[in-house]
């Protein structure tokens, strides 16, 4: 292979990486949220990101609705699940042991994969054709039109996600309360409130990855969570879990390694990148990438 | 003599009373294949659910990686019988070795880590053994190691789950064992009290770690076949189970819900869907309203039935 | 004989010296106090002696070893024991067990004995038991041996953690607070526990405190730290009239 080819590969790669790893991002975003507010891995999280696709899937092909109309959808219905998961399950446990918490939510992970195969059946479905793919040609490098619009619509959701944390009464709670949940609820913060809307945005925002990998992918299953939840937690930490723009820095290097890695050197070796990744993440850097290192008082 | 002597070779003295009279029943045909191969199942769910207790429930290392030991034994186990034709006991003591050593090397630099982000990194760990095995063709790939001798059977399942249920239960009843449960109570205090905290974390994880060993070893010599996907993170969910059911640091807890989920997944055989649902209301269940799990972190003995007729308080064992 | 010997310790919490320019000098045998205003760095100042925190500058000498870089349990074992100013029981435990885990590093059983119930495995337990009983009986709590210590009041579970401390055998006993928490009565019983203790023990004792009867009662020495620096030294009497730590005090009372 000589140079200019490897370039063109590589840079062929980093594009489908960005767009893979825009997804990863606006499922980051959820676990790193709730992470921030309640201090729990929300294990369930990237089985809300396949009800949303399925939410999707149902809408645009019995509902007949459009793209867009159907995100919306997937978004509101995922945020509602969202809410309720937390009002059922983890509310009750806010003052319990943290293992107790992080059983909770492999239970709750496990009942949505599986209560899925029994309402939909395990059998994969092919998600319509929304849009049209057309390759786009730029230089030698083809971006898909479907790449395009994954990136457009993650940009957009980070984009009014960043607003809201910073600038609404909304999100100056959540900061509040990710910062000092005491102290919040001491200055008549509705905590309960603030970490119910955190789960319902972090789940919204999982829908809409949901959808657009359902777009992107054709394929949907109620196992389809799994893998990408996990690799969206280890972006998660990449990234310095409960820090914002970390999620979205660790989403996009993920996709970016994960690319490289399935192109230069061997795809059935993908996973255990993003797993050796965490590991030494943790190692080495336990507090991710824009996290702040902090020490137990004794 | 002790009388506390007196008590352990008492309760030997049960459990072959106990391989007795399953053998025989067995002998005679009274229990069939079916519940044979349901028996072999609870004794290796013993082995694996009191070992992944050492390390969750006594020393409170929260690691869901225990079905990555399990898989190194089950191949070094079974690469011992069909590639080396040794015999079985040495590919029993292989695979206690090959997943005890690995777990010593992880757990040294990540026992540093605590609550979540241990638990996502014995789980990262777990998986990334399962890729690797997936990724080697000596033992077959992603087709899985077939061919292998069928050598486990009723009698070395029963006195491989006794041997490692009294090594735990003794380990735990010592100074070493005070130690791991020290670190679990309060990390910090039992420093503070000349407790080398890493050695104790190292050590409950290795010993857990070299018993998922042996219960590989033995599950792959009953199956004739292993395969990397019996491997996966859910497996180690379904291990967890058993410890969060029968109670974080209770052995007798952890035999009870061994011997119950394996009746229940057996009964849902045909329904796996099912199964799983009920698993996990079962868990969601289990964390809202009981999440000590059945028995907490007490132990069931004959002086715990002394006591709910109204006897002294603790230290049962 | 020194026991212990700071020089020039210090420690920064990002930008702040919460302890600085520390110079202690403990003799064998001395029952010394170490108070201050809230804040102060005292228990900082514990955390650095026992190794939970590295110090940023200065050392360390303990017995005539520097121990600066030991890991706790390590100095633990070379003979510095405390308790914590926020009770830290192996709280799920009966209260045998929290006296017993304190003697763990004496134990000399291996593996093996364990596992197989044999060799010095029955006798050194019967000795450790033995000897546990006999910690808490001076602590008046061999009644509740069995009892969770979660659940015994306040007041005792001070007590367990100052035996604890003991049973692992130290030669210097940093006590963080003790009698926080406790009524006057109890107050009293525990300054008279805390010289007999020191007698029998041979120990040498630093120990914080607000209740200042208390202090001045039973400390022979006192060091009064503010804003993480030593701003007196001397007996009781001549700290009750330093202008110095009235000043630092002002607001509190010092009796
Ligand atoms: N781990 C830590 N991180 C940051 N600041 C700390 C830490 N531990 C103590 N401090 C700070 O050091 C100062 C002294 O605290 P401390 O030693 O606990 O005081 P006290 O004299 O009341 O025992 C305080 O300002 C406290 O906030
Ligand atoms: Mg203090």
């Amino acid at each position: 292979m000589d140079s200019s080819s490897f370039l063109m590969q590589f840079a062929q790669q980093l594009i489908n990486g960005v767009s893979l790893g825009s997804i990863y991002a606006l499922i980051a975003l959820g676990y790193t949220m709730v992470y921030g507010t309640i201090k729990l891995i929300n294990f369930a999280h990237g089985d809300v990101y396949m009800v949303g696709a399925y939410i999707g899937f149902f809408a645009t092909t019995v509902l007949g609705l459009g793209f867009l109309p159907a995100l919306l959808l997937a978004m509101v219905g995922a945020g509602i699940l969202g809410m309720f998961i937390e009002r059922a399950a983890y509310r009750p446990l806010r003052n319990a042991p943290k293992i107790a918490v992080l059983i909770t939510a492999i239970g709750v992970s496990l009942f949505l994969e599986y209560g899925s195969m029994l309402l939909v059946t395990p059998q994969p479905r092919t998600f319509p054709a929304v849009l049209s793919s057309t390759p786009i040609h730029i230089g030698g490098l083809i971006i898909n039109s479907q790449q395009v619009l994954i990136l457009g619509v993650s940009l957009f959701l980070m984009v009014v996600l960043t607003y809201v944390v910073n600038y609404t009464k909304l999100g100056k709670a959540m900061r509040a309360v990710s910062f000092d949940t005491d102290t919040a609820r001491l200055m008549g913060i509705d905590v309960d409130k603030v970490i119910s809307y955190t789960f319902a945005v972090g789940s919204a925002l999982a829908a809409a990855a949901g959808v657009l990998v359902g777009v992107y992918y054709n394929s949907i299953d109620p196992l389809m969570g799994i893998m990408p939840g996990l690799k969206a937690f280890v972006a998660a930490v990449l990234g310095g879990i409960g820090v914002i723009p970390g999620a979205m820095l660790g989403g996009v290097l993920m996709g970016v390694i994960e690319a490289l890695v399935s192109g230069f050197i061997s795809s059935t070796f993908r996973d255990a990148a993003a797993f050796g990744i965490l590991i030494i993440i943790l190692l080495f850097k336990p507090a991710g990438l824009l996290g702040k290192n902090i020490r137990e008082k004794v | 003599m002790r009388v506390k002597a007196k008590r352990d070779l008492l309760s030997l003295g049960a459990c072959l009373l106990l391989y007795a009279i399953i053998q025989l029943l067995i002998e005679v045909d009274v229990i069939g294949q079916f519940w044979v191969l349901n028996i072999v199942l609870i004794g290796i769910n013993i082995i694996l659910g009191v070992s992944l207790n050492l390390i969750n429930g006594f020393t409170g290392q929260f690691s869901i990686g225990h079905a990555g030991f399990m898989a190194v034994g089950a191949y070094v186990g079974a690469v011992m019988t069909v590639k080396l034709h040794l015999p079985f006991i040495v590919a029993i003591l292989a695979g206690a070795a090959g997943a005890g050593i690995l777990g010593f090397a992880i757990g040294l630099p990540t026992l540093r880590l605590s609550g979540d982000y241990l638990a996502i990194a014995t789980l990262g760990l777990g998986e990334i053994i399962r890729i690797t095995i997936l990724n080697i063709p000596y033992v077959g790939g992603a087709s899985g190691l077939m061919g292998i001798p069928r050598l486990t059977n009723f009698t070395w399942v029963f006195f491989a789950t006794v041997f490692t249920v009294f090594f735990i239960k003794n380990f735990i009843n010592s100074s070493h064992g005070r130690a791991c449960i020290s670190v679990r109570e309060n990390e910090i205090a039992a420093e503070a009290m000349g407790v080398d905290t890493t050695k104790y974390k190292v050590m409950a994880f290795t010993i857990g770690a070299a018993f998922a060993g042996v219960a590989g070893a033995l599950f792959a010599h009953y199956f004739y076949i292993v395969h990397p996907a019996s491997f996966t993170f859910m497996k180690s969910f379904d291990l967890l189970t058993i410890v969060v059911l029968g109670g974080l640091g209770s052995i007798t807890g952890s035999i009870t819900a061994a011997i119950l989920l394996t009746f229940v997944s057996a009964a849902l055989a045909g329904y796996p869907e099912m199964r799983m649902v009920i698993y996990s209301l079962m868990l969601i269940g289990l964390m809202l309203f009981r999440p000590q799990g059945l028995f907490g972190n007490k132990e069931i003995s004959l002086k715990f039935f002394n006591r709910l007729k109204g006897g002294s308080p603790r230290d049962a064992a | 004989m020194t026991l212990l010997k700071t020089s020039k310790l210090g420690i920064m919490f990002g930008g702040l010296r919460a302890v600085s320019n520390l110079n202690l000098e403990i003799s064998s045998g001395e029952l010394v106090g170490l108070i201050g205003p809230n804040g102060a760095g005292k228990t900082t100042a514990f955390n650095l002696l026992t190794g939970v925190y590295q110090p940023t500058e200065g050392t360390i000498e303990f017995d005539g070893d520097s121990i600066v870089g030991l890991k706790p349990y390590q100095v633990t074992q070379r003979g510095i024991a405390r308790t914590f100013q926020n009770i830290r029981l192996f709280s799920d435990l009966s209260v045998l067990d929290n006296v017993k885990i304190a003697y763990h590093f004496h134990v000399k059983y291996g593996l093996l004995e364990t596992v197989v119930r044999m060799g010095r495995y029955y006798p050194e337990e019967e000795e450790l038991e033995h000897k546990a009983i006999q910690f808490l009986k001076i602590f008046n709590l061999d009644g509740k041996k069995d009892e969770i210590a979660k659940n015994l009041p306040y007041g005792e579970q001070r007590r367990l953690e100052i035996a604890r401390a003991l049973a692992a055998q130290p030669k210097l006993l940093l006590l963080d607070e003790p009698a926080a928490g406790m009524n006057p009565q109890e107050t009293h019983q525990l300054m008279e526990m805390i010289r007999w203790i020191r007698k029998e023990f041979d120990l040498t004792i630093l120990l914080i405190e607000h209740d200042m009867s208390l202090v001045m009662g039973v400390c022979e020495r006192i060091y009064v730290l503010d804003y993480g620096m030593v701003i007196a030294t001397g007996t009781p009497q001549e700290i009750k009239n330093n202008p110095k730590v009235i000043e630092a005090y002002l607001g509190e009372e010092v009796q």
